[in-house]
C-alpha cells in the first residue's frame, strides 16, 4: 500500500508518512501525537476511538489511514480550537458525565456526530445513537442527561 | 514519602514557603526550631502522611500518595483543603502518587481515602491556617483572636494580606499529631458541596496525559511477545526475522521475550515476525469444573452435617478502559523513572526495586490520574516489562498493552462457590445460619442480620486463574448469596422479604437505608404484572450502608431488562453529594454487568472470552432508571463510596426475577443467554 503524506486534521493540512494501511487511530497518536483520542479495544467495539470524518462519528481503531485521506478529520483537539468548550464539552462537564474519563473524548465525538443527525434527540436515539460507546465507569445516565441538555440549548456544531 | 528528602531538600524544591508535616504517629509529632525552621531535623520523620505547601506566592501545594483513578479522590482532597485552609479550591493543586514527592502510601483501595486522607488533609490544611495566622498576628502586632481567613485572604481590622504576602521570606516547618480535632460536618463551608471535578476541563479537551498517552524524548516502542496459554515454557525461539528489521532490538530473559523498535508498527510487526515453541503446562481445571474444584482442593471443608445450598459466581474480568501502560527511562546516573497507572505506586517501587536489586530511592514511580481500575491495577506488570526493555534498549521504552493482553494476562475477580443453610421460625425470626464461601474471599461474609446461631468461614482453595482486588472483593459475591438466600427463607414462610430483614436487622443503620430504599422505590404499593418482578437487598460493607430495590422485566423471549434500580446508601457526613450519586450509578452499572453476563471463559489455560467482542460489559441499553437516596449522616464521620453500592445490585435482581418467574438463579452471571429453559438452578458439582 502505498504511503499517504497529508492529512486534513482539525482544519490544518498535516505533513505525515505512513502506510495507508495503518489505522487512523495510530496515525493520530503515534505520528501526530494527538492523543486525546483514545484506544479501547482495537476492533471497534467501545467507541473511546472516535472521531468526526466528513463529519461523521467514525471509530479510527479500524478506519485505516488510506480510506480518509482525502477526508476532514476532527479529533476532540480539534473541538475546541480556541480554549472556548464546546457545548457538548460544558454540557458532559455540567452533568458530571465522567469518572475516569477515558471514554470522554470519544463519547463527546460520537454525541456531536449524533447531535448534527438529530439536533432534537430523545432519549430513545440516545441511548441507540451511542450504544456503541463502552463507559466502564457507567456514567450512562449522566452521558444521556448531558446530550439531551447539548440538545436543548439548540446545538448544530 | 521519601524518607530521603530532607527538609531542606524541601524548600530547594519548591522553593520558600511554609510547610505542613501531618504525623501518623502523635509521638513523633513536634514544631521544629521553634516554628521557625531554624534547627529543623535533618531528616523527614517516617511516618508523615500527608505534607502541604504555601510558597512564598501564595500558592498551594498539597501532596499525597493516594491516586486519581476515576473515584474523585482528586476533588475530595481539594474540598478537604480548602474548607480548613479558607482558600479558593482553584488555588489548590494536589500532588498525588508521585514516589520522590508524596509520603509513603499502602495504595488507592478498600475506600480508605475518604475514612483516612481526607482527615488528615483537613488536619494538615487546618495547622496551615493556624500559622498564617501567627505570622498576620507577629507582622500586624494585632490580637490572633482578631484575625480571620476567608476566601484565600488574612485579615484583621485595618489589615489584610493575601496567603504569599504572609509567608513571603519564609521557611517555616510545622510537624503536627493526627489526633488534632476538627469541626464538625454541621460547620462545614466547602466540604459537603457538590465541587465540580477540578481538572474535568483537561478530560473533556482530551489534553489530560493517561499513562498511555506520556512520551519521552528518544523514547522507543516495546511490544512483549505472551506465551500460549497459562504456565507455559519457552522451548525454541526463532528471533532472526524480527532482529533483521531496521532499528528493532529482541529482549530474551528465561521465558520473557520483548522487542524494541522506533514506533509501534514496527514493534507489532517485530512481534508479529518472532517464531516460538512453547511447551504447555497442564491447566488445573476449566470454567465448567472450577466450581467442584474448588470443593474437592479446599481446606477445612465441612463434611456432611446440614443440607447446603450452592451458590457460585464466575471470574469476571475489571476491563479499565484504559489497559496497562508504563515508560520507563533510566537516568544516566542508573535511576529509574517510570510513569504507570496503577492503584499502588509505591508498591511498584517496590516491585521494580526488588527485580532490578535496587534501593527504593533509585526508583520514582509517578502515576498520571488513570483511566479506571476498580481494584484492577494493583500490580506494576507494565511498569517491569517497560524497565526490562528499556534498560536492555539504552532509550525510554513505551509498552501499552492492548485489550487482549488486559483480559488474559492481568487478573481476575475471583470465582467463587458458595454454600449456605438457615432455619428461620414460624414469626419471622432467623435461628440458624451457616454459610462457606470457597475461594472467593471473605470480604462481607459476616451477616449484618441478628441470628442466635451462626457459622461463617472462607476456604482457601488452590487458584486456577491469576486472582485479585475488585470493586468490593468478595462481598458482591457474599452479599448476593446472603441476600439470594434471605428471600428463599422470606418466600419459605410466605413473608414479604422487606418484612423478614426489619424483622431480623437490629442495627439502626442498616434498618435506616432498608427503609429508605423501600419507601422511595414505593415498596409496598408495587403491582405485580406478568413478566415483571420486584426484589430488594441490603447489606454492610467498608463502613457504609446500602439497600437496594430492583425492578426487572422478562420478554416472552426471556430476556432480562432491569427497569428501575433504587438505591439508599449511607456513609456517614456527605462530602460531595453529587460525585457519591455518580459512584452510586457507576455501581449499579457495573454491578448489573456481574449479575446478569459478564464471565470469563477458560479453557487448557487459555482465556476464551480475551476482547470487548467475546466478552460483555454493561452498555447504554442495559441501563435501568437508577434513583439514589442519599441518607448524610454528619454527626457520623465519612466513610469511602467507591465499592459498597456494588453489593446489593446483584441479589436485588435476582430476587427480582424469582418474584416474576419463580426461577431462583444461584449463579452469577445469571442470564448470560436470557433466561435459562428447564431446571432453575445449574448443577455445579
Amino acid at each position: 500500500m502505498a504511503s499517504i503524506t497529508e492529512l486534513d486534521v482539525n482544519g490544518t493540512r498535516r505533513r505525515i508518512g505512513a502506510d495507508g494501511e495503518r489505522s487512523l487511530l495510530s496515525v493520530l497518536r503515534d505520528d501526530l501525537e494527538l492523543t486525546g483520542t483514545k484506544f479501547g479495544c482495537g476492533e471497534g467495539q467501545c467507541a473511546a476511538c472516535t472521531v468526526l470524518v466528513d463529519g461523521q462519528p467514525m471509530k479510527s481503531c479500524i478506519t485505516k489511514l488510506a480510506s480518509v485521506a482525502a477526508k476532514r478529520i476532527v479529533t476532540i483537539e480539534g473541538l475546541a480550537p480556541k480554549g472556548k468548550l464546546h457545548p457538548v464539552q460544558e454540557a458532559f462537564l455540567e452533568a458530571d458525565a465522567l469518572q475516569c474519563g477515558w471514554c470522554t473524548p470519544g463519547m463527546i465525538m460520537g454525541a456531536v456526530g449524533l447531535l448534527k443527525r438529530f439536533p432534537n434527540a430523545s432519549e430513545a436515539d440516545i441511548v441507540k445513537g451511542m450504544d456503541g460507546h463502552i463507559c466502564r465507569c457507567g456514567t450512562y445516565p449522566r452521558v444521556v442527561a448531558a446530550i439531551r441538555a447539548a440538545a436543548r440549548k439548540g446545538v448544530h456544531a | 514519602m521519601s524518607p530521603h528528602l530532607s527538609r531542606r531538600d524541601f524548600f530547594a524544591v519548591l522553593g520558600g514557603g511554609i510547610v505542613v508535616l501531618l504525623i501518623a504517629d502523635d509521638a513523633d509529632a513536634q514544631e521544629t526550631g521553634g516554628g521557625r525552621g531554624r534547627g529543623m531535623r535533618e531528616q523527614l520523620p517516617e511516618q508523615v502522611s500527608a505534607w502541604l505547601h504555601i510558597g512564598e506566592n501564595g500558592a498551594v501545594t498539597v501532596f499525597t500518595g493516594k491516586v486519581e483513578v476515576g473515584q474523585n479522590a482528586r476533588t475530595s482532597l481539594t474540598q478537604a483543603v480548602a474548607e480548613e485552609l479558607r482558600a479558593p479550591a482553584e488555588s489548590i493543586r494536589m500532588v498525588m502518587g508521585d514516589t520522590d514527592l508524596t509520603p509513603y502510601d499502602m495504595g488507592t483501595f478498600g475506600s480508605r481515602t475518604t475514612p483516612t486522607m481526607w482527615p488528615q488533609m483537613r488536619k494538615a490544611a487546618a495547622a496551615a491556617r493556624e500559622m498564617l495566622i501567627d505570622l498576620a498576628a507577629e507582622k500586624w502586632n494585632v490580637d490572633r483572636a482578631s484575625i480571620s481567613v476567608t476566601n484565600g485572604h488574612v485579615s484583621a481590622a485595618a489589615h489584610s494580606a493575601n496567603f504569599g504576602e504572609l509567608t513571603h521570606g519564609q521557611k517555616l516547618t510545622k510537624s503536627i499529631p493526627s489526633s488534632v480535632t476538627l469541626e464538625p460536618a454541621t460547620e462545614w463551608r466547602v466540604a459537603g458541596t457538590s465541587l465540580a471535578k477540578v481538572n474535568g476541563p483537561q478530560i473533556v479537551t482530551g489534553a489530560h496525559k493517561y499513562s498511555f498517552d506520556v512520551s519521552r524524548p528518544g523514547m522507543l516502542h516495546g511490544k512483549v511477545l505472551r506465551p500460549d496459554s497459562f504456565g507455559a515454557q519457552l522451548a525454541s525461539l526463532d528471533s532472526s526475522a524480527a532482529e533483521a528489521m531496521p532499528g528493532v532490538k529482541v529482549v530474551r530473559d528465561g521465558n520473557f521475550v520483548g522487542v524494541t523498535a522506533p514506533d509501534m508498527p514496527a514493534a507489532e510487526r517485530a512481534l508479529a515476525a518472532l517464531k516460538a515453541q512453547w511447551q504447555p503446562a497442564a491447566a488445573p481445571t476449566n470454567s465448567r469444573d472450577v466450581f467442584a474444584f474448588f470443593k474437592s482442593h479446599a481446606q477445612n471443608a465441612p463434611n456432611g452435617g446440614a443440607a447446603l445450598t450452592k451458590y457460585s459466581v464466575a471470574y469476571i474480568a475489571h476491563v479499565p478502559l484504559e489497559p496497562r501502560a508504563a515508560v520507563a527511562e533510566w537516568g544516566s546516573d542508573g535511576k529509574l523513572t517510570v510513569w504507570t497507572g496503577t492503584q499502588r505506586p509505591f508498591g511498584v517501587r517496590s516491585e521494580l526495586a526488588a527485580k532490578f536489586g535496587l534501593t527504593d530511592d533509585r526508583v520514582h514511580v509517578l502515576m498520571p490520574d488513570t483511566g479506571s481500575g476498580y481494584g484492577g491495577k494493583h500490580e506494576g506488570d507494565a511498569a517491569v516489562e517497560a524497565a526490562v526493555l528499556a534498560k536492555a534498549a539504552g532509550k525510554p521504552v513505551k509498552l501499552n498493552w492492548n485489550r487482549e493482553e488486559e483480559m488474559t494476562w492481568a487478573y481476575f475477580r475471583p470465582a467463587g462457590l458458595i454454600e449456605v443453610t438457615g432455619k428461620v421460625s414460624p414469626d419471622g425470626t432467623l435461628t440458624n445460619w451457616e454459610f462457606h464461601n470457597y475461594n472467593s474471599g471473605s470480604s462481607g461474609l459476616n451477616s449484618p442480620y441478628e441470628v442466635a446461631s451462626k457459622h461463617e468461614q472462607f476456604h482457601q482453595t488452590p487458584m486456577p486463574l491469576r486472582q485479585g482486588s475488585y470493586r468490593g472483593l468478595a462481598a458482591t459475591a457474599n452479599h448476593f448469596v446472603r441476600e439470594s438466600y434471605m428471600d428463599e427463607l422470606a418466600h419459605s414462610i410466605k413473608m414479604d422479604p422487606l418484612e423478614f430483614r426489619l424483622k431480623n436487622a437490629k442495627d439502626e443503620r442498616l434498618r435506616n437505608a432498608i427503609a429508605a430504599a423501600a419507601d422511595k422505590f414505593g415498596w409496598k404499593a408495587r403491582r405485580k404484572t406478568a413478566g415483571r418482578g420486584f426484589g430488594i437487598a441490603a447489606g454492610f460493607e467498608k463502613g457504609g450502608y446500602v439497600a437496594t430495590c430492583a425492578e426487572v422485566s422478562i420478554s416472552p423471549k426471556g430476556e432480562v431488562h432491569v427497569v428501575r434500580i433504587v438505591e439508599a446508601f449511607e456513609c456517614g457526613a456527605i462530602v460531595n453529594p453529587e460525585h457519591l450519586r455518580n459512584q452510586v450509578d457507576g455501581a449499579v452499572a457495573m454491578g448489573i454487568g456481574g449479575a446478569l453476563f459478564e464471565h470469563i471463559d477458560f479453557e487448557d489455560g487459555r482465556i476464551l472470552t480475551d476482547r470487548l467482542s467475546k466478552y460483555r460489559v454493561p452498555r447504554f441499553s442495559d441501563m435501568p432508571v437508577i434513583e439514589s437516596v442519599l441518607l448524610d449522616r454528619k454527626d457520623l464521620p465519612s466513610a469511602g463510596a467507591g465499592e459498597t453500592p456494588i453489593v446489593g445490585v446483584a441479589p436485588a435482581i435476582g430476587n427480582a426475577i424469582f418474584d416474576a418467574t419463580g426461577k431462583r438463579l444461584r449463579s452469577l452471571p445469571m442470564v448470560p443467554k436470557g433466561m435459562p429453559t428447564g431446571e432453575s438452578t445449574a448443577s455445579l458439582l
